[in-house]
């Protein structure tokens, strides 16, 4: 930007900032008695940003920021450069915030907790109950854009460990919020990041003080549920110097008939020696065979390696959702940094995913590694996008990158969009690709052996994924594996 | 009544519609083995994948009856969960599953047909322990994937290893011995020897007389252009050897014409 433009934007920035001032008092004054509702009607403007952030009992700083996102997202277009096809979405028609219920009607127990939630963790074989108690996780769920539980706080307490809800984050921990959200991400990133910096209703907040590795997995559960309610989840994890910590991240949705469109933005900061292992397993509602009622997915997660020999590892299952967008990606700053992305994705139905990763080499030494698994069945359509990107600053950088496809049945595509720029000599990439359609040998191998059809893709598809699978936590594996098997359920014969 | 009895039993490629099997008659009853010998392309790898319900091939004619009942109606892992077994000429490869997984799967899958209770993890163990000793193979092999970055040798080795733990009654043996070197072929068949019983019946397949030195059948088929052309005890095997199968073409012409 240039000097002449830049007077201008901050001249009008601070006429606004009159106006909001004046607008802001009215609305505060208007909307008190309606923050008492639990879902505001469809539809986006100012003020249903400082409704939300009014709602949340949020420091002036936040509003501001929030309103400065908006400000930015109605001067960007909705992206199309994926390779995905979805219909327009109307920003006017969602509404922007719902709460399930009052306070004092949020579960206490498992017992309380909605049992058709649970029902899905049985089919995976996993009850809740069970899970919560496996390895002593810790749960924080969004239950719809509200917190429902939070537990084990007390040990990590202790440990001076930070993990709670966005909102209480931003009311309790404010310098820290402050100093690192949008630092990642910046709220101009795109049009999605810049809409859930305006309206995201919660999420998670994790900080891992210095030299503390956290004991136990921290775990989330995500769930959509209310009717047209567009889910804007914000997750920051900061892992100081010396820190480690391992996150999970899992998500299963009713059945539905209506789009619904989902924009998360994920930040990580990984300071000097310190690691991140970030897991997720994604199982959103994929639509019916014709694809209606699926949720749209347009994620940004992205993570910085500020610190010399700092760490994320991304591992994800991407099996659910009708559209799937998102590259989580590694800014690798730090000297001696290093990136990983392990990758599964499945698309049935008429499923699109368009996911992959991008590594940005900048400290010298830098190391990233990509295995990215897609498998497509039905009508499913499924592409890696990837970027790595070698800066002049990044000697003797290196990156390997391994891309499989597999194609089950023959009305399914897979498409691999490979992109990499390397800014000097000392450094190594590799990329390695192939395709192949899952094997009636094999199929017949298996049958003759006495296993089923359906048993033997799932069987074959999990042989595929397993260098995925084995970076992820044991009982997230069984679960991830399970879930494959009933996401392919009827994709053969 | 025989174990098997495939009666003019007639198949074609599905895809092209070229016809290989052209009328097989063959009864085999428990306890004996079968040799099914012949030149290349005479069919006699056909006849073993149709048997065990590969369906790459189609049966335009004919039956074959399994134990009393229909075994055309079954779907290939029917048939292997009520028993017949074959091992592959090529192995499949399955990246990422191992080999314990893979075999654990298959015996539950038959435990369960017949309405018994998954095989617990201890007593599995147990019997693939007890089983590795047959064929000398190496533990170990049961952490790798299945036929991935095996040798030749493993590869049949394994195959034959996968038979004494799911115990068959009727065992194929499709071209067990191409591709194996003489030791390779002897602990082969000293596995397929070791698993034989009166209760099981076996089809050895094989283009050369070599292997049935060392698994000494009951009875000789030779396969020509689709059809049984000669039957006899396990010196036709020898007489194969030293004539050629050019010998029985040639008598199969004679008779014809």
């Amino acid at each position: 930007m240039t000097e002449k433009t830049k007077q201008p934007a901050e001249a009008m920035s601070e006429s606004d900032a009159i106006i909001e001032e004046f607008a802001s008092k009215e609305y505060r004054h208007g909307w008190t008695t309606d923050i008492e509702t639990e879902t505001l009607p469809p539809g986006l403007s100012e003020e249903v940003v400082r409704w939300i952030s009014a709602k949340k009992g949020e420091p002036e700083w936040m509003t501001e920021w929030r309103l400065s996102a908006y400000r930015q997202w109605l001067k960007m277009d909705e992206p199309h450069w994926a390779n995905v096809e979805f219909p327009p979405v109307d920003y006017q028609a969602i509404s922007y915030y719902s709460a399930p219920k009052g306070d004092k009607d949020r579960p206490k127990s498992l017992e309380e907790v909605d049992p058709k939630l649970l029902e899905t963790y049985e089919k995976l074989g996993i009850p809740l109950r069970e899970r919560e108690v496996l390895a002593g996780v810790a749960v924080d769920a969004v239950f719809d854009s509200v917190s429902v539980a939070t537990t084990f706080k007390g040990k990590l307490d202790e440990l001076g460990i930070i993990f709670c809800s966005m909102s209480e984050a931003i009311r309790e921990h404010g310098d820290l919020v402050r100093k690192y959200l949008g630092s990642v991400v910046p709220v101009g990133d795109n049009f999605f990041s810049a809409l859930n910096s305006a309206v995201f209703s919660d999420g998670s907040f994790v900080y891992i003080p210095p030299g503390v590795r956290c004991p136990m997995e921290l775990s989330t559960y995500f769930r959509i549920n209310a009717q047209n309610t567009g889910q804007f989840e914000r997750t920051l994890i900061v892992a100081d110097e010396g820190a480690e910590v391992s996150y999970l991240e899992g998500c299963t949705a009713p059945m539905r008939d209506e789009n619904q469109l989902h924009a998360a933005v994920v930040e990580l900061v990984v300071l000097d020696d310190a690691k991140i292992k970030y897991s997720t397993v994604q199982n959103w509602y994929p639509g019916d065979e014709e694809g209606r009622g699926g949720i749209f997915n347009f994620v940004t997660k992205r993570g910085a390696c500020r610190g010399k020999r700092s760490k994320i590892s991304w591992t994800q299952v991407e099996t659910g959702s009708a559209i799937t967008w998102k590259y989580p990606s590694c800014l690798l700053i730090g000297d001696d940094s290093v990136g990983e992305f392990y990758s599964v994705a499945l698309t049935n139905l008429r499923q699109q995913a368009d996911t992959g990763t991008k590594m940005v080499h900048i400290g010298k030494r830098t190391r990233s590694t990509i295995v990215s698994k897609g498998i497509s069945a039905g009508r499913g359509q499924n592409s890696y996008r990837g970027l790595v990107k070698v800066a002049r600053s990044a000697e003797n950088a290196r990156n390997y990158s391994v891309c499989d496809s597999m194609l089950i049945g023959d009305r399914c595509g897979a498409h691999t969009f490979p992109y990499i720029e390397v800014g000097n000599t000392s450094s190594q990439v590799e990329h390695e690709a192939t395709t192949s359609k899952i094997g009636e040998d094999q199929i017949f191998y298996c049958k003759q052996r006495g296993i089923s059809e359906e048993d033997a893709v799932s069987m074959i598809v999990n042989g595929f994924c397993r260098e995925v699978f084995r970076e992820l936590p044991m009982e997230f594996a069984v679960e991830a594996q399970k879930l494959l098997s009933v996401s392919l359920e009827g994709s053969v014969g | 009544m025989a174990l098997l009895e495939i009666k003019n039993l007639h198949a074609r490629v599905a895809e092209t519609g070229a016809e290989i099997l052209r009328g097989i008659d063959l009864s085999v009853n428990a306890g004996e083995v079968h040799a099914i010998m012949g030149p290349n392309g005479s069919g006699k790898s056909t006849l073993a994948q149709v048997l065990a319900g590969n369906e790459q091939y189609e049966v335009s004619e004919g039956s074959v009856t399994y134990d009393g009942h229909d075994l055309l109606e079954l779907e290939a892992d029917e048939r292997a969960c009520e028993g017949v077994f074959m091992a592959f000429q090529y192995p499949v490869e399955i990246p990422g599953v191992s080999n314990s997984h893979f075999l654990r799967s298959a015996v539950n899958a038959i435990r369960r047909h017949r309405g018994e209770e998954e095989i617990d993890a201890m007593d599995f163990l147990a019997l693939v322990k007890e089983k590795t000793k047959i064929l000398d193979l190496s533990e170990d092999l049961m952490s790798r994937p299945v036929n991935t970055g095996f040798s030749g040798g493993e590869k049949k080795r394994n195959e034959i290893f996968q038979m004494a733990v799911l115990d068959p009654r009727l065992a194929i043996l499709d071209e067990t011995d191409s591709g194996l070197d003489i030791d390779a072929l002897r602990a082969v068949a000293d596995g397929v020897n070791a698993l034989r019983s009166p209760d099981r019946a076996t089809i050895v397949v094989t283009h050369y007389q070599r292997l049935l030195n060392y698994i000494v059948p009951d009875f000789v088929h030779v396969l020509a252009n689709g059809r049984i052309v000669k039957s006899g005890g396990k010196e036709l095997a020898l007489e194969l050897e030293a004539r050629g199968y050019a010998w029985v073409e040639d008598e199969l012409a004679a008779t014809e014409a």
